[in-house]
């Protein structure tokens, strides 16, 4: 097992190489001058000159390439083109508010999906897992940016019972501690504070369950489908117990398995669907950030979430594994 | 018996015949699926709209503009209403589908031919080449496909080429791994050691034994992938970085009602983004409704 692990681990080495260099490559996708085009016509020849010294490129591409990779590595991301902040503390402070929404999202989702899953499995065939079937096919073909505009619009402008944008509302005196607005209000009982981020939190996190939602329904479906097949299913029921008993404690912990691992791809969707749903509800996490850079033509910024949210996902497809591998005692180490 | 029967029965005949052949097998059991006629029908009934609408209907977006008529609600006239600029959005939502649906088929072509063709190679000649493109293709999978395509398109500009080049990029790898999955299957499978065995050189039976038998699993993932692609183009083309304006397209016009939602105008986002997850929604029925016709094995979900 442990022998497993390490050798899992060490196949991420070459692909973060590669993620590095792709990367590194975006800069030299800009076509013509990357520092004119940052800076736009009116800039001075001078300015010019100086950034393109400062981003490196006016030396030969591989020592551009170690100066990046060294720099990543130590956690500098670069600067700010538009701001002259670095990157990487920039980075930093915003994506608390995206763990939360995403951590909100991935709650609802296990929340709805897994129940939803079950209910369609053991009542196979039945109306409820049509229903729920051609709701988790929806699901998966839904623009959520949309469904955003849809849920905003339904929630905040016609019904107007809840907020449409930010995460508090505007002339909130609050001072976060971590920039996770939640755990902040809890930790320092301002309970008012707590279900406005709450009531903030709740369109965003919709919008951006449903296609994680979606998924883990239909895996829990065909996961329990295959479960319920097996013998000991039958062996369970033949000694008497309970048809809930059987379900819960039998075939439920065994169809977890694969949906664990479905859970875990889902955080890189969480992420870059982020980028949408931050967008539609000014959400100041890193998506939004990404949104803003575009527009100003920061690159940097859209290089460093690059990198950022690429290694994140290789981590996490890295511990899934193991954790899988570790749970599941019927997986060979070779 | 009438000379009408007979004929009747030779049709029979014919019928029965020509249904011993897979394709046809296949495609029984494809129109046999509620799910999958509709989404057959869907996919049809798009498709349609994008080739009939600028046949019949010529589109100019900068006499279009009626800046008297802005952000009207449907009416008779204007069906769906009229946008921030006074345009029918009827009529865009029409003309966009060409846009929409060309981009995101287009992109899986592109893909689907690069994507299969890296795949068999890789699968058939194993060793460096294989290790090689299946290590390009973690690197591109280590990314969330949506992020990289926005990363990649905010990079070399804005417009309906690069986001084609974009979206085919980050839907290669699921052809990559699929057809080079069905290369080292079918290359232990008897048949194929037969035609070895009869002389046939390798490219051969790459050609007419091992690529013809994986056609099943990437015509799947093509309809599958057009969903998908139609989403991308729509993210693109919400953030800005897609079909520039004034071309119509549904991301581009959702952006645009973006700025108007607060106002109530619910008949400017409402409509592109039904279009939207219709539209996909057709591709996936159907992917799925072909996904249980060719592959008679799997039993219904």
């Amino acid at each position: 097992m442990r022998r497993y692990a390490i050798r899992r681990s060490l196949t991420i080495v070459p692909v973060l190489l590669g993620v590095s260099v792709l990367v590194f490559s975006f800069i030299h996708l800009i076509p013509g001058d990357p520092a004119l085009t940052m800076l736009g016509e009116r800039a001075t020849p001078e300015k010019v000159a100086e950034v393109r010294t400062r981003l490196g490129l006016d030396r030969p591409i591989w020592q551009q390439y170690a100066l990046y990779i060294g720099n990543a590595l130590r956690g500098d991301l670069g600067v700010s083109i538009v701001r002259g902040d670095p990157v990487a503390s920039d980075l930093l402070r915003r994506f608390p508010a995206t763990v939360e929404l995403a951590l909100a999202a991935i709650v609802v989702a296990v929340a709805l999906g897994i129940p939803i899953g079950v209910a369609s499995a053991v009542w196979r065939n039945s109306p409820l897992d049509s229903l729920a079937r051609m709701g988790a096919l929806a699901g998966v073909s839904m623009p959520i940016f949309w469904l955003g505009l849809v849920l905003a619009w339904f929630f905040g402008v016609q019904l107007r019972i809840l907020p449409t944008g930010f995460r508090l509302a505007s002339g909130t005196a609050f001072v976060p501690w971590t920039n996770f607005v939640v755990l902040d209000a809890a930790l320092q009982r301002d309970w008012a504070t707590l279900a406005d981020a709450l009531r903030h939190l709740i369109l965003p996190a919709l919008a951006l369950a449903t296609i994680p939602l979606a998924v883990i329904a239909r895996m829990t479906r065909a996961s329990m489908l295959e479960v319920l097949s097996r013998e000991y299913i039958r062996t369970a029921e033949a000694k008497g117990l309970s048809r809930r008993a059987v379900i819960l404690r039998h075939a439920l912990r065994n169809a977890l398995l694969p949906v664990l691992t479905v859970i875990g791809l889902q955080v890189g969707r969480l992420l870059a669907g982020a980028i949408l749903t931050e967008t539609i509800f000014s959400w100041p996490g890193i998506g939004l950030w990404v949104y803003e850079s575009i527009e100003s033509r920061d690159y940097a910024i859209v290089q460093g979430v690059s990198l950022f949210i690429a290694v994140i996902v290789v981590g996490v497809n890295l511990v899934t594994d193991v954790l899988y591998a570790a749970v599941d005692p019927r997986i060979k180490y070779e | 018996m009438t000379a009408l029967d007979v004929v009747v029965d030779r049709r029979a005949v014919a019928v029965t015949g020509r249904s011993h052949s897979p394709a046809s097998a296949a495609w029984r059991r494809l129109v046999a699926s509620p799910a999958a006629r509709a989404g057959l029908i869907m996919v049809v009934a798009f498709v349609l709209v994008a080739l009939v609408t600028p046949a019949v209907h010529l589109y100019d977006a900068s006499t279009d503009a009626n800046l008297t008529m802005r952000l009207k609600p449907p009416t008779a006239a204007h069906p769906f209403g009229t946008d921030s600029l006074g345009r029918d959005i009827l009529v865009r939502v029409l003309h966009a589908t060409r846009v929409s649906l060309g981009l995101a088929i287009s992109a899986v072509a592109v893909a689907t031919v690069i994507g299969s063709a890296l795949g068999f190679l890789a699968g058939y000649l194993r060793g460096r080449v294989d290790l090689a493109v299946m290590f390009c293709m973690d690197i591109v999978l280590a990314f969330p496909a949506t992020l990289l395509a926005i990363a990649i398109v905010a990079m070399i500009g804005p417009g309906l080429r690069n986001s084609l080049f974009a979206i085919s990029l980050v839907s290669i790898p699921a052809y990559a791994r699929l057809s080079r999955g069905s290369v080292l299957e079918l290359r232990e499978q008897e048949f194929v050691l037969a035609a070895q065995g009869l002389g046939c050189s390798g490219w051969r039976v790459l050609a007419s034994h091992i690529v013809p038998n994986s056609l099943p699993p990437l015509i799947v993932q093509t309809t599958l992938s057009i969903a998908f692609a139609i989403l991308e183009a729509a993210a693109l083309g919400f953030l800005g970085l897609g079909a520039q304006p004034p071309t119509p397209e549904w991301g581009a016009m959702l952006a645009d009602s973006y700025k108007y939602f607060t106002s109530g105008a619910w008949w400017v986002f409402c409509f592109p983004g039904a279009a939207i997850m219709l539209s996909v929604l057709g591709f996936n029925l159907l992917g799925d409704g072909l996904r249980d016709a060719l592959d008679p094995r799997l039993g219904r979900g």
